[in-house]
C-alpha cells in the first residue's frame, strides 16, 4: 500500500478570485419557496371516507404558506442541498471534541424497524417488553462502561445530561440538609455548555486555573478554602481534558472533592478515548453523562439528534428522573415511577428512544475487545498526526519526548503560520478547498485548532490529512495573502457572517 | 466489527512514526491504580447477521401501531408521511455532518434550516424561529425562561390543562430558581381569561397556554393573550401542535408573542417517544434572546446568497453562564424531516391533513356520543383529539379493544399521564391516517364492552 505523501492543491490553484465565477449556477441554489408554483402537489391523500363536520368560522385559521412543489422538484431540491454538505460519509471531519466517527448503518436499520419506530410512547409495558430490554440493556451497558451504579436514559443530549446531573446533586444536597451548596467549579477550558448547565440550574460557576491543559489543583484547593468547603456542589471536568490530555491527577481531584464534602463531576465528551481503558467511577466520578452521539455512533444529523444518559453513584439515583425502566425478578421489564425523591421530568416520555436503538446496536457489534480497541485506535490516530504534523504546526501540550502524548485530539496554535499574515480562518477555510472538514476553532484556547480524527479513519486517510495540511503550510510560505480568498473550491465563496449577525434575516420574507 | 481500519502492520508502523513500543506507551498518563486492567462485563461483539436476528426479535416482541389501529395521542400522533421522506433524510450529506459551525462547508443543511425556521414561522403566524430544540416539553420550558428573562419579571402562570408532561418538565426546570409557578385552574377542561385576569400582576412574566390543550379542547388564545396583555412586558406563550395551525387559528393570529409545542406530528416516526423535535418560535422583539441555533441569509464574498449560524453571541460556547440557554446540539435531523414534510405536503397537502383530521375526530365522536352510557367529557371544540366518559372503567375497554388490535386510546386517569381526570375517561386520537371502518370497528368494540 502507498503512504500520500503529498496532495495536488484544487485544479485552478490556490486563491485565484477568478474561480469563484467558475462555480457557475451551483453557486445559488434558489429556495423551495421560489420553486413553488401555485397548485403543484408532491403527494395526494385518499379521498375523505366520512362525512364532513361543520368548522365554526370564528375557529378556522388562514392557510399556511408553504411551498407548492411537484415530487420530483422536491426530489431534486433535497439532493442538491445535500451537495452542499460536508458529512463524515464523505469527506474527512475531524472536528475536535465532536468525536465524528463512522455511522454504521445497521444502526439505521434496526431504528426504522416497524415494531420500534411505530411504537406509541404511552402504550402499556406489556405490549413494548422487546423495546424495554433494549432500553435495559442500554442501560446496564453504560453503567459497566461507567463502573458506575445507576444510569438514566431520559436526557436528550449531552447539554441536557449535564442540567439533569446538576439537578440531582442540588436534590441530593438538599435532601441531605446542605442546600447551601449552589457552587459549582469548572476548568477555565470547560465546554461552554457546563457553565450554562449550571446557570439554568440556578448554581454558580467558579472557574479554575489550567496550567499546560492540565486543572491546577493548588488553585482547586484554594477556591475550595476560599469559598468554603460548605459551599462547594461539585467540580466538573472532562478526562480526557478539553486540551485532548488524560489527567493524570483525576483521582486527586476526586479525593479533593470528596473531602469537601462534594461530588465529581464527570463530563463525558470525550469518552472515546478511554472506553474500557479506564472508567469514571474507578478515578473516582460520582456522576458523569455520555454523548451517545459522540462516543456510540449514532449520527450527528446536521447538528442532533442526540442522547445524553447519565450514570450515578447509588447515593444520588434515588434523585434521577422518571420513569426508569427495570427488571422484575421474572425477567419481565417495565417503566418505574415511584421515585419519590426524584428530580421528576426532564423531557417528555421515556427519552431518545430511535437514539438509544443505534446505541446498543452499535455497542453490541462491538463488544468489550471491541470498545477498548476503539480507544487504544483512537488515541493511535491522534498521536500519530500529531507526530507528523508538529514541526509545523506548534502543539502547546504534545511532547511525546517526555511522555507528554495526547489523548484522541490534539490542540495546535500554529503560531509561525500566523506570523506570516493569514489568519486562522485563513488555514481553516482553505482545509475546505481540500475536502477536509476543519477542525473546531479557537477552543480551548484563541487561534488553535482541535483536531479528532477518530479510529475509523484510515491510514490512507490521516495520511492524506497531512499532506493537505503540510501542502497549506507550503501555500502560506509561498502566499500568504492567497489564503484571503479561501475557500475557492467550494460551493460558495466566504460567508459574510458579520453581515449576518448585524442585520439578521432568519426566515425567507417574499 | 468495531469498525476500526488500522491493521496490526499499520499500527506498528505508526507507532513507530509516534517513537513509542506499545499501545499501552500512549495511555502512560494514566496511573496504574485507575487503569481497568480486565475487559468490560458486556456480551461478545456480534455479526451484523447476528446483530440483524436479534434486533428483529426485539422488535417482534412489540405491538403498535405498525400491527395495531392507533388512536392514541397524548402529545405524540400515529400521522402518515411519504416514502420519499425516509429516502432523502437518509442522505448521508444529511445523516452524518455536524452543527453546521463551517458555513462553506454546510450550504446544504444552512439553508433546508433556513427554509424550515421560515416554514415555521409562517405555521405560528409569528415573526422568527429558531433552528429546533429537543422536543415539546423544554421547547415550553425554554420559552418561559426566555419571557422570564427577557422580562425581569418572575411569575409564571401556567394553564393546568397543558400536557403533563410539559407541566411536570416546566416544573423541573422553575425548582431551583426564585419563581413562581402558578397553574391556571380549568372550567368545563379548558382556562378562561378571566382565571388569567385574575392571577395577573405586574411581577408576571408569561402565560402559558396550550391549544389543543390535553383533552384536545381548543383554547380561547385570544382571550387569556389578551387578558396576559393588560401589563407591560407579560409574554403570550401559545403551546401548539403544528398539524392544528394548518387549519386552526394561529398563534400569532391569537395575539401569542412567543410559540412553542412538539414538532413530531410532521412526518416524524412515533419511536416510543423520540427523537422528536420541538418548535419555536417568536415575535422579532426576542430575536437576540433566542435559545438554540439560528440561521440567518446573508451573502459570500462574491455578493450571492449564502447561509450561516447568526448571533452566535447569545450561545453556549461563546457566552458560557450568561448564555440565553446551555443548548448544544439540538435535533437537526429531525428538523430536516419536518422541512421535507413540509414541503411534500405542501400548502394545500398539509391543510387537507388537518381537515380530514378535523372531520374524522369529528364523525368518530359523533358515533361514540351516540352509544349508551358514553358520552363526550367536555362541550367545547376540538381538534383531532377528544375525551369519552365511558359507562365503565377505561382499563377493561381498552383491554378489550387490544385483543381487537386496537389502541382504543389513553386513559388519561392513569399514571403516566398524572392521572388527571376520572378512570371512566379515554382519551382518543383520531389522525388522517384512519379509515371509517377502522372507526366504526371501535365504536363496535364500545358498544359491546359498554353493554
Amino acid at each position: 500500500m502507498t503512504t500520500i505523501t503529498e496532495v495536488k492543491p484544487p485544479t485552478s490553484g490556490g486563491g485565484s478570485k477568478a474561480r469563484a465565477s467558475t462555480r457557475g449556477e451551483r453557486a445559488v441554489e434558489p429556495l423551495i419557496f421560489e420553486k413553488s408554483v401555485p397548485g403543484q402537489r408532491a403527494v395526494d391523500l385518499p379521498p375523505l371516507d366520512v362525512p364532513q363536520a361543520e368548522l365554526p368560522d370564528e375557529l378556522l385559521g388562514a392557510p399556511v404558506e408553504l411551498p407548492e412543489v411537484g415530487q420530483h422538484d422536491v426530489m431534486v431540491h433535497y439532493t442538491h442541498l445535500s451537495n452542499r454538505n460536508f458529512s463524515v460519509d464523505g469527506n474527512f471531519y475531524p472536528l475536535g471534541s465532536c468525536t465524528m466517527k463512522h455511522n454504521p448503518r445497521i444502526n439505521e436499520w434496526a431504528a426504522a424497524l416497524p415494531g420500534f419506530a411505530s411504537l406509541h410512547p404511552l402504550q402499556d409495558d406489556t405490549q413494548i417488553q422487546g423495546a424495554l430490554r433494549l432500553l435495559y440493556e442500554v442501560r446496564c451497558f453504560l453503567e459497566e462502561i461507567s463502573g458506575l451504579d445507576e444510569v438514566s436514559l431520559q436526557p436528550a443530549a449531552g447539554a441536557h445530561g449535564e442540567y439533569t446531573a446538576l439537578k440531582i446533586i442540588r436534590a441530593y444536597f438538599k435532601d441531605h440538609g446542605q442546600p447551601q451548596r449552589h457552587l459549582v467549579l469548572a476548568p477555565d477550558n470547560a465546554h461552554g455548555t457546563n457553565p450554562a448547565s449550571c446557570a439554568m440550574c440556578g448554581c454558580d460557576v467558579v472557574q479554575v486555573k489550567t496550567v499546560h491543559g492540565h486543572t491546577d489543583l493548588d488553585d482547586l484547593r484554594r477556591i475550595i478554602n476560599e469559598h468554603g468547603a460548605d459551599n462547594v456542589a461539585a467540580f466538573m471536568i472532562t478526562n480526557p481534558n478539553t486540551a485532548g490530555l488524560f489527567d493524570s491527577k483525576i483521582a486527586e481531584a476526586a479525593d479533593i472533592m470528596h473531602d469537601a464534602g462534594a461530588k465529581l463531576y464527570l463530563d463525558g465528551a470525550n469518552m472515546n478515548a478511554i472506553l474500557g481503558k479506564t472508567r469514571p467511577g474507578d478515578f473516582g466520578a460520582d456522576i458523569m453523562h455520555f454523548n451517545t452521539h459522540k462516543t456510540f455512533s449514532t449520527p450527528h444529523g446536521c447538528g442532533g439528534p442526540g442522547a445524553g444518559p447519565i450514570a450515578v453513584r447509588n447515593e444520588l439515583a434515588p434523585y434521577l428522573p422518571i420513569p426508569q425502566v427495570v427488571m422484575a425478578d421474572d425477567g419481565s421489564f417495565s417503566l418505574d415511577r415511584d421515585r419519590p425523591k426524584t428530580i421528576g421530568k426532564v423531557r417528555s416520555f421515556v427519552g431518545q428512544f430511535g437514539v438509544l436503538v443505534r446505541c446498543w446496536a452499535y455497542i453490541s457489534a462491538c463488544g468489550p475487545e471491541g470498545l477498548r480497541n476503539i480507544a487504544e485506535k483512537s488515541v493511535l490516530s491522534a498521536n500519530y498526526l500529531a507526530v507528523r504534523l508538529r514541526r509545523v504546526y506548534e502543539m502547546p501540550f504534545f511532547d511525546p519526548e517526555h511522555g507528554r502524548f495526547c489523548a484522541h485530539e490534539f490542540v495546535t496554535v500554529p503560531k509561525r503560520l500566523l506570523d506570516k499574515g493569514v489568519s486562522l480562518n485563513d488555514i481553516a477555510k482553505r482545509m475546505i478547498d481540500y475536502d477536509v472538514h476543519p477542525p473546531t476553532m479557537h477552543w480551548p484556547v484563541h487561534d488553535c485548532l482541535m483536531v479528532e480524527p477518530t479510529e475509523t479513519e484510515s491510514k490512507r486517510t490521516l495520511d492524506r490529512f497531512v499532506a493537505v495540511m503540510l501542502q497549506i503550510a507550503q501555500e502560506i510560505e509561498n502566499d500568504p495573502a492567497s489564503l484571503a480568498q479561501a475557500p475557492t473550491d467550494a460551493v460558495i465563496s466566504r460567508a459574510d457572517e458579520v453581515a449576518a449577525a448585524r442585520n439578521p434575516q432568519l426566515v425567507w420574507d417574499r | 466489527m468495531d469498525y476500526t481500519q488500522i491493521t496490526s502492520e499499520q499500527q506498528a508502523a505508526m507507532l513507530d512514526a509516534i517513537g513509542v513500543e506499545d499501545i499501552d506507551d500512549l495511555f502512560s498518563a494514566l496511573p496504574e491504580q485507575i487503569r481497568f486492567g480486565e475487559l468490560l462485563d458486556l456480551p461478545p461483539a456480534r455479526s451484523e447477521l447476528e446483530l440483524q436476528r436479534e434486533l428483529a426479535d426485539m422488535a417482534a416482541h412489540n405491538h403498535g401501531p405498525h400491527d395495531m389501529v392507533c388512536f392514541m395521542g397524548g402529545g405524540a400522533y400515529d400521522h402518515f408521511y411519504p416514502v420519499l421522506i425516509d429516502q432523502l433524510i437518509s442522505r448521508g450529506e444529511f445523516l452524518t455532518a455536524y452543527t453546521p459551525y463551517q458555513a462553506e462547508a454546510s450550504q446544504g443543511s444552512l439553508q433546508a434550516f433556513f427554509e424550515f425556521q421560515t416554514q415555521i414561522a409562517r405555521l405560528t403566524a409569528l415573526d422568527i424561529a429558531n433552528a429546533s430544540m429537543y422536543e415539546g416539553a423544554t421547547a415550553v420550558a425554554e420559552a418561559v425562561l426566555m419571557a422570564v428573562n427577557s422580562s425581569g419579571k418572575r411569575r409564571v402562570l401556567a394553564a393546568s390543562t397543558l400536557n403533563p408532561d410539559y407541566l411536570a418538565v416546566l416544573r423541573t426546570y422553575l425548582d431551583e430558581l426564585p419563581l413562581e409557578l402558578i397553574e391556571l385552574p380549568a372550567v368545563e377542561g379548558r382556562v378562561t381569561a378571566d382565571a388569567v385576569r385574575r392571577q395577573m400582576d405586574d411581577d408576571t412574566a408569561a402565560v402559558v397556554v396550550q391549544s389543543p390543550n390535553i383533552w384536545g379542547l381548543i383554547e380561547d388564545w385570544n382571550g387569556c393573550f389578551g387578558a396576559a396583555h393588560e401589563k407591560d412586558k407579560t409574554a403570550a406563550i401559545a403551546v401548539f401542535n403544528p398539524m392544528a395551525c394548518a387549519l386552526l387559528k394561529k398563534p400569532g393570529e391569537c395575539g401569542a408573542d412567543i410559540a412553542a409545542g412538539e414538532g413530531q406530528p410532521l412526518g416524524v416516526p412515533l419511536s416510543f417517544g423520540g427523537p422528536y423535535i420541538g418548535l419555536f418560535a417568536a415575535t422579532k422583539d426576542f430575536v437576540r434572546r433566542m435559545p438554540g441555533r439560528l440561521i440567518g441569509r446573508t451573502i459570500d464574498a462574491d455578493g450571492r446568497p449564502a447561509y450561516c449560524l447568526t448571533l452566535q453571541t447569545r450561545e453556549q460556547h461563546i457566552r458560557g453562564a450568561k448564555a440565553t440557554s446551555n443548548i448544544c446540539t439540538n435535533q437537526g435531523l429531525l428538523a430536516l424531516r419536518a422541512t421535507m414534510y413540509m414541503t411534500v405536503l405542501g400548502k394545500e397537502g398539509l391543510r387537507e391533513t388537518a381537515q380530514q383530521c378535523y372531520h374524522k375526530a369529528h364523525y368518530l365522536a359523533g358515533r361514540i356520543a351516540e352509544l349508551d352510557g358514553y358520552g363526550m367529557k367536555f362541550d367545547g371544540p376540538f381538534f383531532n383529539e377528544f375525551c369519552v366518559t365511558c359507562p365503565k372503567d377505561v382499563t377493561e375497554i381498552i383491554e378489550a379493544a387490544k385483543r381487537r388490535r386496537i389502541l382504543a386510546g389513553i386513559a388519561p386517569h392513569g399514571r403516566r399521564m398524572g392521572r388527571i381526570g376520572e378512570p371512566n375517561d379515554l382519551l382518543i386520537a383520531v389522525t388522517e391516517k384512519r379509515t371509517k371502518h377502522e372507526m366504526d370497528a371501535l365504536v363496535d368494540v364500545l358498544q359491546e364492552v359498554g353493554e
